[in-house]
């Protein structure tokens, strides 16, 4: 298969097919982490720019290292050090850092479609690494790839997003992604949680939490934000944690091969109880790792993917 | 100066329709003159003839709800730009809203813009004044001032009067003075979105804001009006629960009267789809549901007025990220041919059409309006049939935001006259 894409803003415009070609690819460069060299020449006089303008420590990394696995230069841009403070538009921001000839721009921005608006005004690759409540497609294609390694499908399997669905882009690419592929999503969460319409997006909502996560094969817990004003959502996290908690007596009741992920950072003890983060069966720390692998595919076929990856 | 309106046909809602012509001397009509009455030596052999056959004269249409940008943010628009617009829109009189910079809540603001207006000529401009100082919701302004310089009307129109201690006293006060009360309706605790709330907003990530932040206000309005029995204008009424609300108030025998945008019967919040700013605006656009429910509510006359709510911006107001982006559309260019559309859908009569963006919003703001002897000869005569592209860039309006760029059209201003003075002619946009 031929990659065409110039960017990757959400998985709705992704096909099965490309979704498929991109888990193969980064299932072909997952090995490059575990070698003592963690580098291939790939990606050598790419330039790959990381414009962060919303807090993120974890994502930002996964994508530094994996351009560097692949030996793209990259550079990592946040929102404090960025000439959006001094008032700069953002299409200015973007088309000056184009003018520097990077390849990929990677951007993270707190409104939703900010990055379609840049892949409108660039002509260079944009891979959206999270815009506001919208999308974070790498997150949904790396936690595809994570079930798709632990289950060996993803068609069929019965996957249960539990949490703030609202406000979360992490669900809307899930929900976006399992359905494309084939899985049948569930959402729980308080209804002051629930989005308009979210149903019309293929979700069903179910009544309450056990109802969510006692036949499921994926449990994918969302964290509960405490760092964002979120006025009114739940009382306290107390109750939020009997109601909507994945904690040790429910852990009981799950399936035997159920698969727990969670996008992180996790509160442990809220929306999941060490237990289940640390049990048989979390995969939460395979999502990191796979992650890694799922960026370098991405960069490789948005770089073109001229030469074979797995040589040295 | 004399001018003869000649074999067209005349259309003044609710009084007259059929083919006519029209005398206008010293700015205003002087004869309205049914075919096959009298003869053509009725008519002075020096008058300017306007050939209007294949025409319809109307009452010059009044857009109630418009910003012209200027004191202060002239970078979008002045009102030079704007009243060009409106004439080229068909419109002879506007009403401009007060959140220009400084804020119109002053004799001495008022009296600038009907200056420039005047000085300008293009439209009639009836300005509406703040209702609090600065429009900061505190503190009632100079209605009399206001009303004494020349407007017509007090909005705070861009936030709403939250405060409804400071609304009842509005009402109670403009009942006084004799000015109109427009209602910005928003509960702000609710609309802290950047589109509807619904299944677009969802899927795009985008907060929403519901009906609700609309229609509890527009309730609450409803039952000022009646403690006060003042009337109350709703502005750019947008969801089916408003106009049920209205509906229901007008029955009980409320004094409210409303309007709607023709972007709120024309298009939904699909056209944000892929995060068009174009399609940005407050109140919102909403869903199919409301759309038909704001169509219904023009053709029962739930909906008195239709205005635009014309709202130019510069393109760095709107090439940016979507919440970031500013409200609002321009308007003035297209209303007439986006209410033709109703029209010719069978949802309106063109009586009806002509009504509520001539008549009605005149009596609300208490000017005269209509195709009788003796009134001010403020005339649109629109080509029902003339097809046409709608290019934003050819516009009069300094602006371009709008979503119906592009648009193929069905009907059109022809030429518009005020006072008696042409002040545009679709054919010949140079020597006006």
């Amino acid at each position: 298969m031929q990659w065409t894409k110039k960017d990757v803003l959400d998985i709705e415009s992704l096909s099965v097919d490309e979704i498929e070609f991109i888990f193969e690819t980064a299932f072909g460069l997952k090995e490059i982490s575990e070698r003592p060299i963690k580098k291939v020449p790939t990606l050598r006089g790419q330039t790959i720019v990381l414009l962060f303008l919303e807090p993120s420590t974890r994502t930002r990394v996964s994508f530094d290292i994996a351009a560097k696995r692949l030996s793209a230069d990259s550079i990592a841009i946040a929102a404090a050090s960025s000439s959006i403070v001094k008032g700069e538009t953002l299409i200015d921001t973007a088309k000056n850092l184009q003018a520097m000839k990077p390849d990929i721009l990677v951007v993270r921005h707190s409104s939703a479609g900010a990055p379609h608006l840049l892949a409108r005004n660039l002509d260079i690759s944009v891979i959206n690494a999270g815009d506001g409540m919208h999308a974070h497609p790498t997150q949904a294609l790396l936690d595809m790839m994570t079930v798709k390694e632990n289950k060996g499908r993803i068609d069929g399997l019965k996957v249960s997003i539990i949490g703030d669905i609202a406000h979360s882009r992490v669900a809307r690419s899930n929900i976006a992604g399992f359905t494309k592929m084939g899985a049948t999503v569930s959402v729980a969460g308080p209804p002051t949680m629930m989005p308009a319409g979210i149903e019309q997006l293929g979700a069903h909502v179910a009544p309450d939490m056990d109802a969510a996560v006692s036949d499921a094969d994926v449990i994918i817990l969302l964290r509960i934000q405490k760092e964002r004003q979120r006025r009114f959502l739940f009382p306290t996290e107390r109750e939020y944690a009997a109601s909507y908690g994945l904690n040790a007596a429910r852990l009981r009741r799950i399936k035997s091969d159920a698969l727990i992920l969670h996008p992180g950072p996790i509160n442990r003890g809220v929306e999941i109880a060490p237990e289940a983060a640390d049990g048989p069966h979390s995969v939460i720390l395979d999502q990191v790792t796979n992650g890694v692998a799922l960026r370098m595919a991405l960069f490789y076929l948005l770089a073109g993917g001229v030469r074979d990856a797995n040589v040295d | 100066m004399q001018m003869w309106i000649k074999g067209g046909r005349v259309l003044d809602p609710e009084e007259f329709d059929g083919p006519a012509d029209i005398l206008v001397q010293d700015g205003r009509i002087a004869r309205v003159q049914p075919a096959g009455q009298g003869n053509e030596a009725d008519f002075p052999a020096d008058a300017e003839v306007i050939d209007a056959r294949d025409l319809l004269l109307v009452p010059g249409l009044v857009d109630m709800h418009v910003h012209l940008r200027q004191p202060g943010q002239e970078y979008k628009e002045t009102i030079e730009t704007g009243t060009r617009a409106a004439a080229a829109g068909g419109f002879t009189a506007v009403c401009c809203m007060p959140n220009t910079s400084p804020v119109n809540d002053s004799e001495s603001v008022t009296r600038f813009i009907i200056q420039e207006a005047g000085r300008l000529g293009y439209a009639r401009v009836y300005p509406v004044g703040a209702v609090s100082v600065g429009l900061e919701g505190r503190q009632l302004a100079e209605f009399g001032d206001l009303k004494a310089a020349g407007a017509v009307g007090v909005s705070d129109d861009g936030q709403p009067v939250s405060d409804a201690q400071l609304m009842r006293r509005a009402l109670e006060y403009a009942r006084g003075i004799g000015i109109c009360v427009i209602s910005h309706c928003e509960e702000m605790a609710l609309a802290g979105g950047a589109m509807n709330e619904g299944v677009v907003s969802t899927r795009l990530g985008l907060a929403g804001i519901p009906n609700a932040a609309e229609s509890i206000m527009v309730m609450r309005d409803i039952a000022l009006s009646e403690l006060t029995g003042t009337p109350v204008h709703i502005a750019h009424v947008s969801t089916r629960q408003s106009v049920d609300a209205i509906r229901a108030a007008k029955a009980a025998g409320v004094p409210v009267t409303a309007e709607t945008a023709p972007h709120y019967f024309t298009l939904t919040h699909e056209a944000v789809n892929a995060y068009d700013t174009h399609a940005k605006m407050n109140p919102p656009l909403r869903t199919e549901a409301d759309r038909q429910a704001v169509i219904a509510g023009l053709a029962d006359g739930t909906i008195d007025a239709v205005a635009t709510d014309h709202a130019p911006h510069g393109v760095l107001d709107k090439e940016l990220e979507f919440d970031q982006a500013a409200n609002g559309i321009i308007g003035l260019e297209t209303a007439l041919s986006l209410g033709l559309r109703l029209v010719d859908a069978g949802h309106l009569s063109l009586g009806q059409l002509i009504s509520a963006m001539s008549k009605n919003p005149a009596r609300i703001i208490k000017k005269t309006c209509g195709l009788v002897p003796g009134l001010p000869a403020d005339i649109t005569l629109i080509d029902l049939s003339a097809r046409y592209t709608y290019h934003a860039a050819d516009g009069y309006s300094k602006a371009r935001n709008t979503p119906f760029d592009g648009w193929h059209f069905k009907g059109r201003a022809r030429y518009t006259i005020v006072g008696g003075q042409k002040v545009f002619d679709s054919q010949n946009h140079a020597n006006l």
